[in-house]
């Protein structure tokens, strides 16, 4: 078996003294892979606790094409490969979309740079009439096109997204999920934490299941999908089949 | 909620009343002032509108290096003060060990030329930026986010500094003297104002210092990366970008600014003990009427107190001119009634 790319175990994070990730264990390899839940689960806390925000605090183990990768600075993580779009977008309200793309410098190590600005905007050519906008005039699915185009440009090996499809009209979501299928294809990496099923399911057979803080069960995409009854039970949702 | 848009609305109506009745009198009354009023004497009337621009250039240099470390790092930096008395007695001592002591009261411009002030206010600037750096990674960055803590540790670094500058330099006032080519006046050619070149000097310098850091924050990807930072440093950190070494950078580049403010004040004015306390004092009162961390803000902010300081020493009636520092608290109470966050400010 080939060394995991994502490799987390016992990982434990704590705001104060209030538990939110409970010996959390899983790998990943190339395959995407897709961590359902509810809100509160702690999903988006794990983001945190890779990417090395604070808080929480973590502890346990994550570790990064068999580096630890616990305990470092965001931008050593990020700069080992792990790209990020935050939940809720985090784009700089002061920045236009061409100062989104144009302030990140990428990897050193990279030669051959796949992303640079001019490749983010051939990817989503919304963004190319929008250049001169701030990052706060754009529509909700322009902003998290700049969102992934900014993670894109650190040209990272894996790319952690929290909840990408929030808020966001079908048509669009539909649209983002041939864009993602299209850079899983090219060997990019995606762990996708989503509450939206049909995203989740559309896009990884692995499917991780989130209950209060702990990996409560893994499954696949078409077992999820045809378990109304666990679609309730783990995500409170309405089951797939009345979208 | 009535009750609070009535009390708004009563804010707004007495501010720009206030705000109306002092253009009035300035204009067109002026009773009992040494000048008499704008269109009664309009020569006054200029010159202490030059003296407020200009005033209000210092105020900019200096603030402009408050509002871009707190913009940034939120760290609220009361050594600023101290950095810019700092980089005043560098540049005075470089000065004098280069030029001569000169007579009881210092060198006269006479025995100064250019080379012997732009050379001091150059190395006490980038003194001052090396001292601010290293007070920022030594005491300071192991408290990020700690504003309270941050707020003390560099309330204690000004007092220790302010007591060291006293054993050293003594409280005797001092000035570093002007280069004798800028020390003379010019004849401006309305109504016929004769005006301190150093005055103008200073506005010319503020305004390169103020294009500068324009560009560098606008044009740059350093400047890309500080805007980003004053958004959320946290996410320009998960970018992948070092925001340690642009927090490094700013301050360097705030205390600098201070420490350079210094020769300029210390030229124009003078350097004493107590003038730490009073420039940032002057600090904190522009960047509370622009909005913490706005460039803008901070040129709007210096304007305003400087139009105001001037104005109100020269047009109160003549027994209050005592009273004049009164009217820097009108002034913050009139913006703040009107935009809390300053005029520029937004929510952290």
């Amino acid at each position: 078996m080939p060394e995991p790319v994502l490799s987390v175990s016992g990982l434990n994070a704590y705001y104060g003294s209030a538990q939110a990730l409970e010996d959390v264990s899983f790998e990943m390899g190339a395959e995407p892979v897709a961590i359902v839940g509810r809100n509160g689960m702690g999903k988006t806390t794990l983001c945190n606790a890779i990417m090395g925000f604070a808080p929480p605090q973590a502890t346990g183990s994550i570790r990064f094409h068999g580096a630890e990768i616990i305990g470092r600075q965001p931008y050593r993580v990020a700069g080992l490969g792990i790209g990020y779009v935050p939940q809720g977008r985090r784009l700089f309200p002061s920045l236009s979309v061409d100062e989104h793309l144009r302030m990140i410098r990428g990897r050193s190590e990279d030669v051959g740079r796949r992303w640079t600005p001019a490749a983010i905007y051939e990817l989503f050519p919304r963004l190319a009439e929008r250049r001169r906008n701030g990052g706060a005039q754009l529509s909700g699915g322009e902003q998290q096109m700049l969102a992934i185009g900014r993670a894109l440009l650190t040209n990272p090996k894996l790319l952690i997204m929290d909840e990408p499809s929030e808020g966001l009209a079908p048509a669009i979501v539909e649209n983002l999920i041939d864009v993602f299928r299209t850079l899983a294809q090219e060997g990019l990496g995606l762990l996708l934490i989503e509450q939206n099923l049909g995203v989740a399911t559309a896009l990884a057979q692995r499917q991780l299941v989130m209950v209060a803080g702990q990996i409560f069960t893994e499954t696949t995409a078409d077992i999820l999908s045809s378990d109304p009854e666990a679609q309730r039970r783990y995500l409170g949702v309405e089951p797939l089949a009345e979208r | 909620m009535r009750i609070q848009r009535l009390a708004r609305y009563a804010a707004l109506g007495l501010a720009a009343g206030t705000v109306a009745f002092m253009v009035i009198w300035v204009l067109f009354i002026g009773r009992g002032t040494n000048f008499g009023s704008a269109v009664h004497n309009p020569k006054d009337f200029l010159i202490t509108l030059l003296n407020g621009i200009t005033a209000a250039a210092l105020y900019f240099v200096v603030a402009s290096g408050f509002t871009l470390i707190f913009g940034l790092m939120r760290v609220v930096n009361m050594a600023h003060g101290a950095f810019f008395l700092l980089g005043g007695y560098i540049a005075l001592t470089l000065q004098r060990r280069w030029v001569g002591q000169g007579g009881g009261f210092g060198l006269t411009s006479e025995q100064v030329n250019l080379t012997n002030w732009i050379l001091p206010a150059l190395i006490g600037a980038a003194l001052v930026g090396l001292v601010g750096v290293a007070m920022q990674q030594t005491l300071l960055r192991w408290n990020q986010g700690q504003e309270l803590r941050q707020a003390l540790i560099t309330i204690a670094i000004s007092i220790i500094a302010a007591d060291q500058m006293l054993a050293h330099f003594g409280g005797v006032a001092e000035d570093v003297a002007w280069p004798h080519k800028l020390d003379q006046f010019d004849n401006l050619h309305v109504s016929g104002i004769i005006y301190t070149r150093t005055r103008l000097f200073i506005l010319a310098l503020a305004l390169v210092i103020g294009a500068l850091l324009w560009v560098w924050l606008k044009r740059t990807r350093i400047g890309m990366v500080i805007r980003a930072g004053v958004d959320d440093r946290q996410m320009v950190s998960g970018l992948g970008i070092n925001i340690q070494l642009t927090f490094a950078i700013a301050f360097f580049v705030g205390s600098a600014l201070a420490g350079f403010g210094g020769v300029i004040g210390g030229s124009f004015a003078s350097l004493a003990p107590g003038v730490d306390g009073n420039w940032l004092l002057n600090s904190l009162v522009v960047v509370i009427i622009g909005g913490m961390g706005s460039l803008g803000g901070a040129a709007v902010g210096s304007l305003l107190l400087g139009l105001t300081t001037n104005f109100a020493s020269a047009y109160l009636p003549s027994n209050y001119t005592y009273y004049s520092i009164i009217f820097t608290f009108v002034l913050l109470a009139i913006v703040l009634a009107v935009r809390p966050l300053g005029l520029f400010g937004r929510p952290a």
